[in-house]
């Protein structure tokens, strides 16, 4: 690999705006939490340790399926050092993330789903004495047949594992049709019709999840705990407990990685807290390795059939897209992932016509949820590797075929969603100059090809996961005399850098540095509400809160400043720590007498800021998952070596452009690309959440493959390849000095480039992802003997889709409504404040 | 009366030098020096990710080389060396391998940083000028999820450049 350093080539123009030029936007620096974190003072949930402090281990289930017949706890409960049993009748009340699919419940009563579902907890005074504890729960089971994938679930309606839901085994059945798609395919000159499978994998975060719980000296419950939704996790525990939410306070540990996976409400975390009220003494638990894998929530595998209508010169004339996915045994985000997987298609390119089936059964595994990317991942793939073959049966280049039909800026899509900036073709153009494109693409020697792909994500989910009209963040300022500030906001630090994006954002409005201001995050007792750090929403929602915030407390300094020096307060600048008069140099008072001095005015100086969606005009049912403030864009050429002799592939080199508005610390929004572009491979390359039945002799039993970092394949540093990150900045107004996201969008073209790329090198085609070496040698057979060239599923089952709700797209004179559906027209919520920079 | 089971007695003890201060401390036999360092020592810098060697956020230096301390038992370390993160820096002023990762991007969660750290110190201390290969291969053994390594590599290559300079300026 050359020694050339990967250098990204960050924007130089200077980041002109309303205020001058900006001192710490834009700016690459140190982020806040920098210095804890290399010195390893972090604290991470599992680093607390408090006096009397007692430990908590769950028994989980061997079975994959089970009723349980009897469950006796009496030895463990004499064992030397066991203060306390607890099992499913303690904490029998229903949770789960999504209030349409409560279907989840701390122990199992009687019901068990999945390899590693709960059961018991014991609570003991050391971690040892409650893992040998375990061992002393007396359970009689009684096995039920185990359903391993949804074709299985759905030629099987019994037993079913849970009684909500569509019938049998299939949780969730969506049809939409946006225009009349039949048609469109009537019209087009080619139709292209490709089945592709999406492999699950998890979010393998190295910190495993933990938590303490401690009931107050004062009595209230106080729980921390490495979850990326503190406010999520406070409404289920109040559920649960039956106790008044405002006597229950989460603290969001900074998470050692989350990617989606500490995003539900968690069996572990309502038994310590159970636990902890019962005993009054601190209680503990962290999760093994192993159990991580139990826990999942990742990326749900997906089946996908895409049928697409194109033009000879490559415009979409329509598509319809049908999603199986395997939810595994709980509802979790599942219903949204479902929606998700048939959102974002019309973001990128025009779709003029679009019809989207969608189905969700459940299975017996660890439930899937959502992983960085959440649902729009799968179908990407699909998408973009379709694209490609209709690139060359059209005789097109995928990079100009990709020009010809990108989506323009602020369209309203065939379903309703309302993208933001499109920066889409910029891009790719940069991508495309960058990696020298055009003298590679089919013109390498065997063996090396260049794939390229591009995708949309959005910068927010646009609705709360409870339908509510509150905001979506909510930020608290207070200065104080000596010239700090204190930021309260209930955003979560999980490694993404949103500590760092409220500082930031806090000292450029003010004046001053990060240094001088001071985070209280992801503290439901501290903070106002933030959702969480999910769909990429924190930066855009909590950054705008805290503009506003900040903005309201300037606003009150500077009237206070321009009234002691008398100078129109128009005039005031605010840098530095100062707040002085440009034009009268001598006019300057320091931050801290500012505040003092708005302190006299005012009394004390405090604020608040808040940020709430604007409404979306997708008003059909199941508009809800996929409209966002706006959308980011990314476009990836990937460079792959394949040896024709053993399959291996290696990726030397990738280039990624970005649509990010503004990085608002660059850094940190390269490590984010990179970050992406890594997960990316390793979902591409090597990660698989896969399971296999043990041998009849044995159980029969469906068990993970791999429920450990010594079989599960993540890339290590000898695996990354160099990578040229483009961030294009072209502020989008909707976000905070115009930024957009990055967290998760990069992921999302890496897996369909290097397919495309594996192409281009031996001209197989991988339907299916992982893309190993053996799907390679058995593609390459095919081809040496004469039959198609490549490896994936090759049908797609029938399945009963329920009628579709029909929705006329905009440019048909639709209103965002169905028409075979009752109106349902959102009630006009009062205009919110303009937000910011106002 | 709630009894103490023996096995969790702390009946072991050793004496060892851990960040160059001479340690004693007693601790159940069965203990790995990962869980006397972050239980019995209050050393929570260290992490652990997944109990089987795999994914490297234990590794301290013991005699100076990195192991993972999740498969070394305490009672292997009666007088030997340790350094864990918490050992890094020196006279209140980070480690020049810190303040890289610091302002570099090469922490995004932390949570591997302090194995990451002590491994990238072992191999400036045994090669002050090592390729961009050479630090991937030094770095093999500790897995990240966050950051795609790219910045930890760029943060190894500001620091050993750093550690020459101090060392021509200190001569």
């Amino acid at each position: 690999m050359a020694d050339q350093k990967s250098t990204a080539t960050l924007p130089a123009k200077d980041a002109e705006t309303k205020q001058g030029k900006l001192r710490v936007i834009g700016v690459p620096r140190r982020r806040v939490d920098a210095r804890a974190k290399v010195t390893g003072q972090t604290r991470f949930a599992d680093d607390i340790f408090l006096p009397r402090m007692v430990h908590c281990k769950l028994l989980r289930s061997p079975h994959p399926h089970a009723r349980i017949k009897k469950i006796d706890v009496s030895r463990a409960l004499v064992h030397p050092g066991v203060y306390l049993v607890l099992t499913g009748k303690d904490l029998s009340i229903e949770y789960g993330i999504l209030p349409i699919s409560q279907d989840e419940q701390a122990l199992c009563l009687d019901h068990v789903r999945h390899v590693g579902d709960p059961i018991a907890a014991v609570i003991a005074r050391e971690e040892l004495t409650a893992f040998e504890a375990l061992d002393l729960i007396d359970v009689e089971y009684e096995l039920l047949t185990t359903i391993s994938d949804p074709e299985e679930a759905l030629a099987t309606p019994e037993p079913r594992i849970h009684d909500y839901g569509e019938e049998g085994n299939v949780h969730k059945r969506v049809a939409l049709e946006f225009g009349n798609v039949e048609q469109s395919f009537a019209e087009a000159d080619e139709v292209f019709e490709d089945v592709f499978f999406y492999q699950g994998s998890t979010h393998l975060p190295i910190e495993q999840h933990a938590a303490v719980a401690i009931k107050d000296p004062d009595g209230k419950l106080t729980i921390w705990s490495s979850t990326q939704t503190p406010h999520y996790l406070h409404r289920a525990l109040a559920k649960v407990l039956e106790m008044p939410a405002a006597h229950i306070r989460v603290i969001a540990t900074p998470n050692g990685g989350g990617f989606g996976g500490k995003s539900d409400p968690f069996n572990h975390e309502i038994v310590v807290a159970k636990a902890a009220l019962v005993l009054d003494r601190p209680v503990k638990i962290c999760l093994t390795r192993e159990e991580v894998f139990y826990c999942h929530r990742g990326r749900h595998p997906v089946l996908m059939k895409f049928k697409t209508g194109v033009k000879r010169d490559g415009t979409i004339t329509g598509m319809h897209l049908q999603t199986l996915i395997d939810g595994g045994a709980y509802g979790s985000y599942g219903v949204a992932s479902t929606f998700y997987t048939g959102a974002l298609q019309t973001t990128t390119y025009h779709i003029p016509r679009y019809r989207f089936q969608g189905c969700r059964a459940f299975t017996n595994k660890p439930p899937c949820g959502p992983k960085r990317g959440h649902g729009t991942v799968q179908p990407r793939f699909g998408q973009e590797v379709q694209l490609d073959k209709i690139a060359e049966k059209l005789a097109i280049d995928p990079a100009e075929l990709r020009l010809r039909i990108v989506e323009k800026s602020d369209t309203v899509t065939a379903n309703f969603l309302r993208l933001g900036t499109v920066h889409l073709a910029e891009c790719i153009r940069r991508v495309v100059k960058s990696s020298g494109w055009h003298d590679k693409f089919r013109k390498l020697p065997e063996g090396r090809g260049v794939g390229l792909a591009c995708s949309a994500y959005l910068t927010g989910a646009g609705l709360p996961i409870y339908w509510n009209k509150m905001p979506h963040s909510g930020v608290q300022l207070k200065l104080d005399r000596g010239g700090g500030i204190a930021v309260f906001c209930g955003a979560t630090e999980i490694g993404q850098g949103s500590d760092d994006v409220l500082a930031g954002i806090v000292a450029e409005v003010l004046g001053v540095s990060t240094f001088d201001i001071r985070l209280f995050t992801g503290d439901t007792d501290l903070g106002p509400v933030d959702l969480g750090s999910y769909s990429s929403r924190v930066t855009l929602m909590a950054g705008n809160a805290a503009i506003q915030a900040a903005e309201r407390a300037k606003a009150m300094l500077a009237e206070a400043v321009a009234q002691q020096l008398e100078v129109p307060k128009e005039n005031l600048t605010f840098a530095d720590n100062r707040v002085f008069d440009e034009a009268a140099p001598d006019k300057c008072v320091t931050f801290a007498e500012a505040v003092c001095m708005a302190e006299a005015m005012f009394g004390t100086v405090g604020t608040v800021g808040s940020y709430t969606p604007p409404k979306s005009p997708a008003l059909y049912k199941g508009g809800g998952v996929g409209p966002s403030p706006t959308y980011s864009y990314t476009a990836a050429v990937i460079e792959v070596e394949v040896s024709p002799t053993t399959g291996w592939i290696t990726v030397p080199k990738i280039w990624i452009a970005h649509d990010i508005g503004r990085a608002l610390n660059p850094t940190l929004a390269r490590g984010q690309v990179e970050g992406s572009v890594y997960m990316g491979l390793g979902e591409a390359l090597m990660e698989e959440q896969e399971f296999r039945r043990l041998p009849k002799k044995l159980s029969h039993a469906l068990v993970h493959k791999f429920p450990s970092m010594l079989e599960y394949k993540s890339p290590t540093s000898l695996d990354m390849p160099e990578v040229f990150t483009e961030l294009i900045e072209e502020p989008d107004p909707r976000g905070p000095f115009g930024a957009k996201e990055v967290g998760q969008g990069p992921l999302l073209p890496i897996m369909p480039a290097v397919a495309n790329a594996v192409y281009d090198a031996v001209g197989v085609r991988i339907d299916e992802v992982p893309i190993t070496p053996e799907k390679i040698m058995k593609a390459l057979a095919e081809k040496k003997a004469g039959r198609a060239p490549r490896y994936g599923p090759s049908h797609f089952p029938n399945i009963e889709w329920p009628e579709a709700l029909r929705v006329p797209p905009p440019w048909e004179g639709g209103d965002g409504n169905a028409v075979n559906e009752p109106a349902r027209r959102a009630k006009p919520r009062p205009e919110k404040e303009k937000v910011h920079n106002s | 009366m709630i009894t103490l089971p023996t096995e969790s007695e702390k009946t072991s003890r050793i004496r060892m030098t851990l960040n160059g201060e001479l340690t004693d401390v007693s601790f159940a036999p069965y203990k790995t020096l990962l869980e006397v360092l972050r239980e019995d020592l209050g050393h929570t810098g260290t992490k652990h990710g997944c109990e089987l060697g795999e994914c490297g956020a234990c590794a301290v230096l013991l005699g100076g080389k990195p192991v993972l301390s999740c498969l070394v038992l305490a009672l292997e370390c009666d007088g030997a060396n340790v350094l864990t993160v918490e050992g890094l820096g020196a006279d209140g002023k980070l480690h020049p391998l810190q303040d890289a990762f610091a302002d570099l991007g090469a922490a995004q969660c932390g949570y591997c940083t302090p194995a990451i750290l002590v491994t990238a110190k072992a191999l400036l201390d045994q090669n002050p000028r090592p390729s961009r290969d050479e630090i991937r291969q030094a770095l093999s053994g500790n897995l990240c999820r966050c950051t795609g390594y790219l910045q930890i590599f760029e943060a190894v290559e500001e620091a050993m450049v750093k550690i020459a300079n101090q060392q021509v300026t200190a001569t």
